[in-house]
């Protein structure tokens, strides 16, 4: 049984956004991590590139499977995890900890048609 | 010498020779005309062995292989038929081996006879108008046949069409082929059976679309009923239809991509008409149009005027796709198969491999998760073991089919189930094996269920179990001068 955490946002593509202030942390549910398998590569978009709720910002590859990122909010992208492209096996370890990007909230309205802990649990499983 | 396991350096002994070169008849070598750090200053690292040292070492390896040649070879969306013999009888005749590409049409009329013949079954087949065999691959074959929608579109002037369909089905040459074509991809999500979703491409569709990519039967194995609606959403829209041929296998002489509304299409020669599989090549991948779509076809094409067979040069045409006109021993292969056969037992292909498919579907339905009921096509889509309660995934229970001597089935794709196993017999295979598969898949599935520690640690009798994936794809090692680097 995967971990659907409270206090995170999900997205049907199985992303989560966590919101501090302006700013989302963006990474992917502990269900997604193990759908996928061993992670062995991340790719991520520079900081200052735009992200676009439903729109691909990057790609995660397993020994299993290739899958693009889709971010659940649009925004501006102001760090990423840099830790994770030398060690995407975190990712596996405890996918809530490993946030991938933070982004400037464009559009605070975004969470709106996220999933709540409560929702998610119905599709991860 | 199963676990015959020696790189062929490792058996080098200094001064040992397996060789002896003639005397050399060149004194003067103009080395001084050559820039100096073009000149090699040490010996080449090669291994000193003896021919026996070689023949061993190569003959040991070979063991190792596996093939349809060896054993029972499901993997899906593959079609890993037996290639018979005579294809590589005639394509090893001494008439064919002498033929040089820069000879001209006059003197090698037989070989371009072989092209315009070969081409035009494979539009009497799949109900085109004319194909190409210049394209080296199936992917290369796609792109072939993007480029051609491309120039359709340009020459008539309709900027606007930089999008292609494809559904999120699809194999992943299509969005790359696509997409290295220069288009944008629009994917679009399947319905709950597996198939285009009729709503979902009449949202995608717009006059900025250059036509939709499918396969039919499709990835699941299933054939598209709507397919004749979907041709005509898709060209009352503006766009063209690209089949995909990797699937052609299930329709052969019964149905035609022409017939359903396909107007450019690839084949892969080595999936349908037994051509040997890569390795890396050669290949090939002809691609067939309508009628409206031929003056794009690539040049040079082999035409036929008054009993001669010349080339022809298309000012329309999107250019050459390849040097000279493809892989041709590779397409004389299909020839001999397609002959061999002939029209009336052509058609038995397509028959057998469906049913056989549906057999093993039948027979594993019980065992295996089978997430789209109904009849397959020629391979069949479990979503891995029906009893996942012991923690047994689809990746052990490939791995446990090594120790009964079958190669796996394709395992996690298609992506649309997160624990596939794509099975696809073909038709070449009998109903023993057929029967013995399904009887090692069944026991598998109960030791699932008695012992899934076992099953986590297999296979228990090849030369390597479990290898580590991770590592693997963190830290390749690709030459033997980085193993020795990585185990000094």
């Amino acid at each position: 049984m995967s971990k659907v955490l409270e206090g995170y946002f999900y997205a049907e593509s199985h992303e989560w956004a966590k919101k501090e202030n302006q700013f989302a942390y963006i990474g992917i549910t502990d269900f997604a991590q193990a759908q996928l398998g061993n992670v062995v590569f991340v790719d991520l978009p520079e900081v200052g590139a735009l992200v676009k709720k439903g729109k691909e910002f990057g790609a995660v590859e397993s020994v299993k499977a290739a899958s693009d990122l889709i971010s659940p909010v649009s925004g501006k992208v102001v760090e990423i995890n840099e830790d994770l492209v030398g060690e995407p096996e975190v990712i596996n370890q405890d996918a809530f900890a490993s946030w991938l990007i933070k982004v400037e909230i464009s559009n605070p309205a975004d969470f709106n048609d996220l999933m709540s802990a409560e929702a998610y649990k119905n599709i991860a499983k | 010498m199963k676990n015959y396991d020696r790189l062929i350096f490792e058996l080098s002994v200094k001064g040992r020779t397996g060789y002896s070169l003639p005397k050399c008849e060149i004194n003067n070598y103009a080395l001084n005309d050559l820039n100096s750090t073009l000149l090699r200053t040490e010996q080449p690292d090669l291994p000193e062995v003896s021919e026996l040292d070689v023949i061993r070492h190569y003959t040991n390896i070979s063991h190792k292989n596996f093939g349809v040649e060896t054993g029972f070879y499901p993997l899906g969306s593959c079609t890993m038929k037996y290639n018979p013999k005579i294809n590589e009888e005639i394509a090893a005749m001494k008439a064919f081996n002498s033929v040089h590409p820069l000879q001209s049409a006059s003197e090698v009329q037989g070989v371009l006879k072989i092209y315009y013949e070969l081409q035009a079954m494979l539009a009497d087949i799949s109900g085109l108008a004319a194909y190409t065999l210049n394209p080296f691959a199936g992917a290369h074959g796609e792109l072939t046949g993007l480029m051609i929608m491309k120039e359709y579109h340009l020459q008539r002037k309709d900027f606007k069409r930089t999008k292609v369909i494809v559904p999120d089905s699809a194999h992943g040459t299509n969005p790359a082929s696509a997409s290295i074509c220069g288009f944008e991809i629009i994917e679009i999500k399947s319905t709950q059976e597996g198939t285009v979703d009729l709503e979902q491409l009449k949202l995608a569709l717009s006059d900025e679309v250059a036509g939709m990519m499918l396969t039919n039967p499709n990835t699941l194995g299933i054939f598209e009923n709507n397919i004749i609606e979907i041709s005509k959403l898709v060209h009352d829209a503006g766009g063209l239809m690209y089949y995909d041929g990797a699937n052609l296998n299930a329709l052969l002489g019964k149905v035609r991509p022409g017939d359903m509304g396909f107007d450019i299409m690839h084949i892969n020669l080595h999936k349908t008409f037994s051509t040997p599989h890569g390795g890396g090549g050669p290949g090939s991948g002809p691609v067939g149009v309508k009628e409206f779509l031929v003056p794009y076809l690539p040049n040079p094409q082999v035409k036929l005027l008054d009993g001669h067979y010349y080339f022809n040069w298309n000012q329309d045409s999107i250019g050459s796709v390849s040097g000279f006109y493809g892989n041709f021993k590779v397409w004389l292969r299909a020839y001999v198969y397609i002959l061999t056969l002939g029209k009336e037992n052509l058609k038995l292909v397509g028959e057998y491999s469906t049913l056989n498919a549906n057999y093993v579907r039948v027979n594993l339905e019980d065992d295996f998760y089978l997430p789209i009921k109904g009849f397959s096509m020629h391979e069949c889509v479990f979503d891995g073991l029906k009893d996942q309660s012991s923690g047994v995934t689809t990746l052990d229970v490939a791995k446990r089919l090594l120790d009964y001597g079958f190669h796996a089935p394709t395992i996690y794709f298609p992506l649309l189930f997160h624990q596939s196993i794509m099975i696809e017999p073909t038709e070449t295979e009998s109903k023993q094996t057929l029967d013995d598969f399904i009887a090692v898949m069944k026991k598998v599935a109960e030791e699932a269920k008695n012992d899934p520690q076992m099953m986590k640690l297999a296979p228990h009798t090849t030369p390597i179990s479990r290898i580590d994936e991770v590592y693997a794809a963190k830290k390749m090692i690709l030459t033997y001068k980085d193993y020795l680097k990585e185990n000094r």
